[in-house]
C-alpha cells in the first residue's frame, strides 16, 4: 500500500515519518522515530525509483499516460510485489476531504445484486481494426489542419498567443473535443468546466462576444435543457448543473441580451417547446423550468403559467403513480414540481411588487395607505392555520380560469390579474404555495443583507420619528409570521427560531415581533427595490402587496375590488381565531402522505376556523 | 541471468578454437591499454588509468583460472607481462570476494553491466569475459575511487572556485571550460554520498544543481533522489556513470588554462576527479562555441572521443549485378532468370550506371555471409523492378500523398507497427502480448493446410503453391498469441514469410505468415526487449532491450551470433545498415551507437540528443542516418565522416517514426504529437559543407534551417503516429492507434 500512496508523488513530493509509523502500526510493529525517518527516507527513494522505471514502460508502449500496469511492471522487474486492485482503466479520481486535509481515491461501492440483475448486458469491446481515413493527396489535401491554432488567433501578438495556448490548455485540459458540448454530455466535471468557461467569457468586460453570444447560449441551453447522458446515472447531480446554467443563461441574457436580436424569445420559445413536450423527459421540463425561472418572472408569467395546466396533469400521473419503477422518475418528477413551485412563487410576488409599485406611483403622496392597506392574518403563531379555508374561495374562480389559461399562448399572452392567477395557481398547488408566502426565507437565494441590517437598526430609529407608522406596521409583520406553522411539512422551517413561537403567540399585534420575521418578511420584498437606499422607503409600502402575495389571496378576494378603485381604500384584513386545532390535524395527515403537493380535489372544509374578523388597520 | 550470459561465450569457445580468440582479445585489451595510457598521456599523472586496464586483465586471467583454461592464462600472462602481479591481485581478489558479498543484490544487476569505456571497441566474446571480471571487481574497485576523502565542507569551495574561475576567463574559453561543470558536480556530488556526508550533499546539490544546462534536468532529477550509500549500490545509471569516463572536448588552448590554474590553487579534489573520472579529449585549434558544444553534448557520457569514429565505415550499398539493369522489364526479368544478381536491395535505374563501378565505399560483397536469393526472391525483385519504374520523383514540389491507417478499438493498447516492403500486410503489436496482421490488400490471409491434407495433394500441379493453402482460413486478420507481456516491435523479414515480434517477456520471436504459428522463442535478454529489426536480406535480425546490449541473431540459431555492448542505458531501437554489415542502436543514454556485424565493434558513437533516441532511420543509399528522439528533434548524422549534419526541430513530442523516401529526397518523421512532418533530405544533406576541417575535428556549425527544411506538417486526427512507411511507389503510409482522449 506504500506504492498506491506514492504512485501520485511528484518530484520532490516525500513520505512523512508519521505515515510510516502508521503504517508499521497498522502491521503491529512499533517504530523508533529515528528508523522511521530513514525507512521514510529509503521509501521516497524506492518509490521515486520505481516511477521512474515504470515511465520507461510508459515511453515504449508509445503512451502519454503512465499506467498503473506500467508502474506494476516496474515493481515486478526489481522483484517487488505489485499492486492489485487499481486496475481499471478509467481514470481513478483522487479526491480531498474537506474536511482535514485528507485525500483518497474514490472508490464507489458497487452493488453487485443490481449489476448482476441488470437487463442491459454490457457490449464486449468492440473488435480492433485498422482503417484507412485520412489522406493527404500529393501533400496537399487538407490543409487547415485540426487543432491547430484558428485563422482568427494567428494575428494575435506572440504574447497573446501564448495567453491563448495556456488557456485554451487550462480550459479544454488534454481535450480539444470539449469545444463541442455534445461530445461530453457523459461527463459532467467537464460540462462544468464548460460552464464556467463560459462564465468567464461572459463576465469578461474587455472582450466583445459579438455573434459567440448566440453560440454561448446555444451551449448553455444544451446543458440546461437535453436529456444529457449524464443524468442516466442517478448518482449524477446534472440538476446542479442545469441550475447553473440556468443561471448562467440569464446571466448572459442580462449582459448581452443586446448584441442578439431576438434572443430572448428564441430562447423562451425553444423552452417553451421543450416544456409542452410530453415526450422529453423530467429533466429536461426541469432545465426548462430553472431556465424561465432565471430568466425572470415575467418569464414564467408569460410561458411557464400559461402551460400549467396542461402541463400539470402529466406531472400529476408521475407522481401519482407510487409503482417501484417509477421511483426514479417521480423523484424527477419531485424536482420538477419543487422547480415549478419556486418559480411561480417568485412570480407572484414580484407580480404583486410591480403592481404595488404601479400602484405607489399614483398613491406615492399617501405611504400610510399603502402600509395599512395590507391584509394579514392575525392568528397565534403557535398554531398551524388551517389553509383550507384560505383555499375556499379561490376555488370557484379557479374552475373558470383553468379553461382560459390552458389554451393561452404566450404570443397572444394578456396578463392575468394577480388574484387571479394565485387562484389558478393555488388550485394546483394547495397550501403547499400558500406556506411559501408566509415562511418564505429568502427566495432566489438571495436574502439581501443590506436590507435586512437597516430594518434591525431600524427598530431604534423608528421611535424617533415614524413611530406612529412603525406600530401600525408591527402586526402586519407578525401576521406574516405566524402563519409558518411547522407542521406544514414546509422544508423551509429551521430559520425559525422555536423562541418565536413561545414569544409571539401572546402579543401578536405587539412590536416585539423577532427580527427574524422582520428579515423574512423583508426578504421576500426587498428583492424588487433594486436600489438598496431606496429599498428602505420602499419596504414598508412594499409590505402592502407581501401579504397580498400569499395569505392575502384570501384578503384580497374581500377587498379586492376596493383596491382596484381607490388605492388608498379600505382593507379588509381577516385574522383566524388561535382555535383551530381542530383543522390541523387533516391538513398534516394529508401532508404527511405528500409532502409538498396540494391537489384542487382535496375536500375543502369550508369556514371551520371561520369567524372572520373585519379588521381595519388604520 | 549471468547463467545464461555464459551460455553464448561458452558455445562459441567451443566452436572457435580458444587460444587464437583469447589472445585477439587480449592483443586487444593490451593495445587498448597502450591506446589509452597514450591518449591519457596529456593528463601526466595517468597511473589510475592504466592500473584500471591492470585489474581488467587480472580479472580475466580470475576469470581463465576459474574455467581452468590454464592455456589461455599462461598466453595472456607473457603477453600482458602481469606475473609479477600476480601475488598481489590475489590479494586483491579476495578484497573483490567482499565486495561481492556486500552487493550481493548489487551483484545481478552489474551482470549486466557490459564494459568499461576502455574495452569499448572490441570483438563480442570479449566483453562478455570482461563481464564476468567486472562482477567481481565493479564494485569495489569502482566505488573505492571515491573512497578518498576530502574534506566534505570544502567541497562547495572546490566547487565554486573553479566556477569563479570559469567565469572569469575569457569568452572563446568559458563555453569549453563550462563542460567540466556537470560531470564534476555529479561526480562531486555522488562523492559526497559514497562518503556518507549526507547533509553535505544536500547542501551541494542545493547551491549549484541550479547551474546545470537544462538538458541535464533528468539525470538531475534521479540525482536528487539519490541521499544514501546503499542506494548508490542499485542504481545502474550512476553505477555506469562512474565505470565509463565521462568525455569532454577541449581545445589545448582552454586545458592548459584550466592546468595552470588548478595547479596554482593545488585544487586537488578537482584534480583527482578530472584525471580518474574524465577523459579530456584535447584537440588543437580554435575553441568551439557555446552552440557548437551544445549541439553535441547532452547524452549519459559526454561527448563520443574523436579516435571512436575514426574507424572506416563501409557505408556504401553492395554492388548491383554486373550486368547492367536494363529499365526495360523484360530484359529485367531475364538477367533475373539468369540468376547472376546476387542481392541489391536498393537503388535504381538513376544509379543503375554507377553500380558497375564498384563503390569505393562499398563492403566487400562477402564480407559478412549473406543468403542466397530463392526464386521466390528473385521473381520479388523483379516485381520491386516494376514498381519502382513507377515510382513517383518526390522533391519539394513534389511532395509524397498520405495514407493513415488507423487502429480502432486499441484501446491505447498499440506499441507497434509494421509494413512489409510490398505494402500487402500490417502488422501491428499490442499491449496485451497479441500480434495481430492484417492484409492490405484486397487478398485474404490463409493458413497452410494440415499436414495430412497435405498429403493429399498433387504435388506436380503447377498451382500447387495455391493448393497448399487452406481457403477455410482465409480471413483479413489473424491474430498471434504466444507472448506474456506486451509487444514492443515487430519487423517483416524481407520475404514476407516471417514476422518477428519482441515483447517485455524477455523474449524475441519468429512467426511463421504460413501457418501463423510461433516457430522460435529467441532467449538471451532476458529482461524486456525493446526493439527487434530484420535484416534488409533476411536471415538476421537484431534485437536491443533492457539489458542494455544489443544482440545479432540469425533465424537458424537460438544463441546470438553477435552481443553488442555499450550503451550505459537501454537499447531503445535498432536498424540495419541497407547493406546489413552494420547496425545502428539508439539507446536512452542518448547516443547512437553503429556496430560492425562482422566483428561486433563499435565504429560510430553519435551524441547530441538531449533525451532517450526512439527512432532510427537509414538514407537510402547507407550514408546517412536520422535519429529522432523523445525531446522532439530529428538529428542527421553523416556516417563516413561520423559528424552530426543537420537538426531538424518541430515536433513537440517524441519521435517514434522516421523513413526516408526510397529516393532519399524526403524525410518524414511521425511523432506523439499527432503529426506527420516532411523534411528536406536532399538540402539538408546538401547544405552542409564538410571540409576537411570540420571533418577533422568533428567541430561543424549546423544551419539553423529547420524551417526551411520542413516541407509540411500534416496532422492526424488525435492518433500518434507510430510507424512510417513508404511504399515502393513513394506513397507515405502512416500508421498509429486512435485514442480518442
Amino acid at each position: 500500500h506504500q506504492s498506491s500512496t506514492g504512485r501520485e508523488e511528484r518530484r520532490f513530493a516525500e513520505v512523512p515519518r508519521e505515515s510510516i509509523k502508521l503504517m508499521a502500526e497498522s502491521t503491529g510493529v512499533e517504530l523508533s522515530e529515528e528508523v522511521a525517518a530513514l525507512l521514510a527516507e529509503d521509501v521516497c527513494y524506492r518509490l521515486r525509483e520505481a516511477t521512474q522505471n515504470s515511465s520507461q514502460f510508459m515511453r515504449h508502449a508509445k503512451r502519454r499516460k503512465l499506467s498503473v500496469e506500467d508502474f506494476n511492471r516496474a515493481l515486478r522487474w526489481s522483484n517487488t510485489e505489485t499492486v492489485c486492485g487499481y486496475g481499471a482503466q478509467d481514470a481513478l479520481p483522487f479526491r480531498p476531504l474537506k474536511e482535514g486535509e485528507l485525500f483518497f481515491v474514490e472508490d464507489r461501492e458497487i452493488n453487485l445484486v443490481e449489476l448482476a440483475l441488470a437487463t442491459n448486458i454490457p457490449k464486449g469491446c468492440a473488435e480492433t481494426m485498422v482503417r484507412v481515413h485520412v489522406s493527404y493527396l500529393d501533400g496537399k489535401g487538407n490543409l487547415e489542419p485540426q487543432g491547430t491554432v484558428p485563422t482568427a488567433v494567428q494575428s494575435l501578438s506572440e504574447d497573446l498567443l501564448k495567453y491563448y495556448q495556456q488557456i485554451t490548455r487550462a480550459i479544454l485540459g488534454e481535450d480539444p473535443h470539449l469545444m463541442k458540448v455534445k461530445s461530453v454530455s457523459h461527463d459532467l466535471d467537464q460540462l462544468n468546466r464548460l460552464l464556467h468557461m463560459v462564465k468567464s467569457l461572459v463576465q469578461n468586460p474587455y472582450l466583445y462576444l459579438g455573434s459567440y453570444v448566440r453560440s454561448l447560449v446555444s451551449s448553455v441551453m444544451y446543458c440546461i435543457l437535453e436529456p444529457l447522458a449524464a443524468s442516466i446515472n442517478p448518482l449524477n447531480d446534472h440538476w446542479t448543473l442545469r441550475d447553473y446554467a440556468a443561471l448562467l443563461l440569464s446571466h448572459i441574457f442580462w449582459t448581452h441580451g443586446d448584441l442578439v436580436s431576438g434572443l430572448y424569445h428564441q430562447i423562451l420559445l425553444s423552452l417553451q417547446k421543450v416544456l409542452s413536450d410530453p415526450v422529453r423527459p423530467l429533466c429536461s421540463h426541469y432545465g426548462a423550468v430553472v431556465g424561465l425561472h432565471a430568466l425572470g418572472w415575467k418569464a414564467v408569467e408569460r410561458v411557464l403559467y400559461p402551460h400549467l395546466p396542461a402541463y400539470w396533469a402529466n406531472l400529476q400521473a408521475v407522481l401519482d403513480d407510487y409503482s417501484v419503477s417509477n421511483a426514479q422518475v417521480k423523484a424527477d418528477g419531485h424536482k420538477v414540481y419543487g422547480a415549478i413551485l419556486v418559480a411561480v412563487e417568485r412570480c407572484l410576488k414580484m407580480k404583486a411588487l410591480s403592481l404595488t409599485l404601479a400602484a405607489e406611483g399614483s398613491s406615492a403622496g399617501l405611504p400610510g395607505t399603502t402600509t395599512g392597506a395590507v391584509g394579514f392574518r392575525e392568528n397565534s403563531p403557535g398554531l398551524s392555520p388551517p389553509p383550507e379555508p384560505l383555499s375556499e374561495p379561490p376555488l370557484g374562480i379557479a374552475s373558470h380560469l383553468q379553461a382560459g389559461g390552458a389554451g393561452c399562448q404566450w404570443e397572444e399572452w394578456t396578463p392575468v390579474s394577480l388574484p387571479a392567477m394565485y387562484c389558478e395557481l393555488y388550485s394546483f398547488f394547495g397550501d403547499s404555495l400558500a406556506v411559501r408566502f408566509s415562511t418564505d426565507p429568502p427566495l432566489g437565494g438571495a436574502p439581501p443583507p443590506g436590507p435586512c441590517q437597516p430594518l434591525e437598526g431600524r427598530k431604534e430609529p423608528a421611535s424617533s420619528a415614524p413611530n406612529l407608522e412603525n406600530t401600525r406596521k408591527m402586526p402586519q409583520l407578525t401576521a406574516s409570521m405566524n402563519i409558518s406553522p411547522r407542521q406544514d411539512g414546509s422544508p423551509r422551517m429551521e430559520p425559525q427560531p422555536p423562541s418565536l413561537a413561545a414569544t409571539v403567540p401572546g402579543r401578536s399585534l405587539s412590536r416585539s415581533s423577532s427580527s427574524s420575521s422582520v428579515s423574512r418578511s423583508r426578504s421576500s420584498s426587498s428583492r424588487p427595490g433594486r436600489s438598496t437606499s431606496q429599498s428602505r422607503d420602499i419596504f414598508p409600502k412594499s409590505r402592502f402587496p407581501l401579504p397580498q402575495a400569499g395569505p392575502p389571496a384570501f384578503s384580497f378576494i374581500i377587498g379586492g375590488r376596493q383596491m382596484g378603485r381607490r388605492c388608498q381604500g379600505r382593507r379588509f384584513q381577516t385574522s383566524f381565531t388561535p382555535t383551530p386545532p381542530l383543522t390541523t390535524l387533516p391538513p398534516r395527515a394529508y401532508a404527511h402522505k405528500l409532502p409538498v403537493i396540494g391537489r384542487v380535489s382535496k375536500p375543502v372544509r369550508r369556514w371551520t376556523c371561520s369567524h372572520y374578523s373585519l379588521h381595519l388597520p388604520l | 541471468m549471468a547463467a545464461v550470459q555464459d551460455g553464448p561465450m561458452e558455445l562459441d569457445t567451443e566452436k572457435e578454437t580458444k587460444p587464437e580468440i583469447l589472445s585477439d582479445g587480449t592483443s586487444k585489451l593490451s593495445g587498448n591499454t597502450a591506446s589509452g595510457t597514450l591518449s591519457s598521456s596529456p593528463l601526466t599523472a595517468g597511473g589510475a588509468p592504466k592500473q584500471e586496464d591492470q585489474q581488467t586483465l587480472i580479472a580475466v586471467l580470475q576469470f581463465l583460472r576459474r574455467n581452468k583454461l590454464s592455456e589461455s592464462v599462461e598466453i595472456l600472462r607473457r603477453e600482458a607481462g602481469l606475473e609479477d602481479q600476480e601475488d598481489s591481485q590475489t590479494l586483491d581478489g579476495s578484497g573483490g570476494g567482499k565486495g561481492d558479498r556486500d552487493g550481493g543484490e548489487a551483484n545481478s544487476l552489474l551482470s549486466r553491466v557490459s564494459i568499461t569505456s576502455a574495452a569499448a571497441p572490441q570483438s563480442t566474446l570479449t566483453p562478455i569475459t570482461v563481464k564476468r571480471a567486472n562482477e567481481q571487481l565493479d564494485v569495489s574497485v569502482v566505488l573505492s575511487a571515491y573512497s578518498q576523502q576530502g574534506d566534505p565542507s570544502l567541497y562547495q569551495v572546490y566547487y565554486s572556485g573553479l566556477k569563479n574561475f570559469i567565469e572569469s576567463v575569457l569568452d572563446c574559453h568559458r563555453a569549453e571550460l563550462s563542460q567540466l561543470f556537470y560531470p564534476l558536480f555529479v561526480h562531486m556530488y555522488l562523492e559526497l554520498v559514497y562518503n556518507n556526508h549526507e547533509n553535505e550533499a544536500k547542501a551541494f546539490f542545493e547551491k549549484f544543481g541550479g547551474d546545470q544546462e537544462c538538458y541535464y534536468q533528468d539525470d538531475l532529477r534521479v540525482l536528487c533522489g539519490l541521499t544514501k550509500k546503499e542506494h548508490l549500490k542499485g542504481n545502474e545509471v550512476l553505477l555506469d556513470f562512474r565505470t565509463s569516463r565521462f568525455v569532454l572536448r577541449i581545445s589545448r588552448d582552454s586545458y592548459q588554462l584550466l592546468k595552470r590554474h588548478l595547479q596554482e590553487r593545488h585544487n586537488n579534489q578537482i584534480w583527482n576527479i578530472i584525471q580518474e573520472h574524465l577523459y579530456i579529449d584535447i584537440f588543437d585549434g580554435m575553441p568551439r562555441s557555446k552552440s557548437q558544444i551544445d549541439s553535441m553534448s547532452g547524452s549519459f557520457a559526454g561527448e563520443a572521443r574523436r579516435e571512436v569514429n575514426k574507424v572506416k565505415v563501409f557505408h556504401g550499398l553492395l554492388k548491383e549485378p554486373e550486368i547492367e539493369v536494363p529499365l526495360d522489364d523484360e530484359e529485367d526479368e531475364a538477367e533475373n532468370e539468369e540468376g547472376k544478381p546476387k542481392k541489391k536491395k536498393t537503388k535504381k535505374d538513376s544509379m543503375g550506371s554507377k553500380s558497375k563501378k564498384q563503390d569505393p565505399n562499398a563492403p566487400q560483397q562477402n564480407r559478412i555471409p549473406l543468403p542466397e536469393l530463392k526464386d521466390s526472391d528473385k521473381l520479388d525483385k523483379i516485381m520491386y523492378m516494376k514498381e519502382s519504374t513507377k515510382r513517383i520523383r518526390l522533391g519539394p514540389e513534389n511532395l509524397p500523398s498520405i495514407c493513415f491507417y488507423s487502429f480502432l478499438n486499441a484501446y491505447q493498447g498499440l506499441t507497434a507497427v509494421d509494413f512489409t516492403d510490398d505494402s500487402s500486410l500490417l502488422a501491428g503489436g499490442f499491449a496485451d502480448s497479441t500480434v495481430r496482421i492484417w492484409s492490405v490488400t484486397p487478398k485474404k490471409l490463409r493458413k497452410v493446410k494440415s499436414a495430412g491434407e497435405l498429403n493429399l495433394i498433387d504435388k506436380e500441379s503447377d498451382d500447387v503453391l495455391e493448393r497448399i493453402m487452406d481457403e477455410k482460413t482465409a480471413s483479413e486478420s489473424k491474430i498471434l498469441c504466444g507472448h506474456s507481456g506486451p509487444v514492443y516491435s515487430v519487423s517483416f523479414s524481407p520475404d514476407r514469410n516471417y514476422l518477428l515480434s519482441s515483447s517485455e517477456d524477455g523474449t524475441v520471436r519468429l512467426w511463421s505468415l504460413q501457418t501463423f504459428t510461433c516457430l522460435v522463442g529467441y532467449k538471451g535478454h532476458n529482461y524486456p526487449v525493446w526493439d527487434t529489426h530484420f535484416s534488409p536480406f533476411g536471415y538476421y535480425f537484431v534485437s536491443g532491450g533492457h539489458d542494455r546490449v544489443a544482440r545479432l541473431w540469425a533465424t537458424d540459431h537460438y544463441q546470438p551470433l553477435r552481443i553488442f555492448a555499450g550503451h550505459l542505458a537501454d537499447v531503445t531501437c535498432t536498424r540495419f545498415h541497407p547493406n546489413s554489415n552494420y547496425v545502428a542502436t539508439g539507446s536512452t543514454d542518448r547516443t547512437i551507437r553503429l556496430w560492425d556485424v562482422l566483428n561486433g565493434n563499435c565504429v560510430r558513437i553519435f551524441t547530441g540528443h538531449k533525451g532517450p533516441v526512439h527512432s532510427l532511420a537509414f538514407s537510402p543509399n547507407g550514408k546517412f542516418l536520422a535519429s529522432g528522439s523523445t525531446d522532439g528533434r530529428v538529428l542527421l548524422w553523416d556516417i563516413g565522416h561520423g559528424l552530426m549534419i543537420g537538426e531538424l526541430k518541430g515536433h513537440t513530442d517524441t519521435i517514434y517514426a522516421l523513413k526516408f523516401s526510397r529516393d532519399g529526397e524526403i524525410l518524414a518523421s511521425g511523432s506523439m504529437d499527432n503529426t506527420v512532418r516532411l523534411w528536406d533530405s536532399t538540402k539538408a544533406f546538401d547544405d552542409v559543407e564538410t571540409d576537411d576541417f570540420t571533418a577533422a575535428t568533428g567541430h561543424i556549425h549546423l544551419p539553423d534551417n529547420s524551417q526551411e527544411l520542413l516541407l509540411g506538417t500534416y496532422h492526424s486526427k488525435s492518433t500518434p503516429v507510430t510507424h512510417l512507411h513508404f511504399t515502393r511507389r513513394n506513397l507515405l503510409l502512416a500508421a498509429g492507434g486512435y485514442s480518442s482522449q
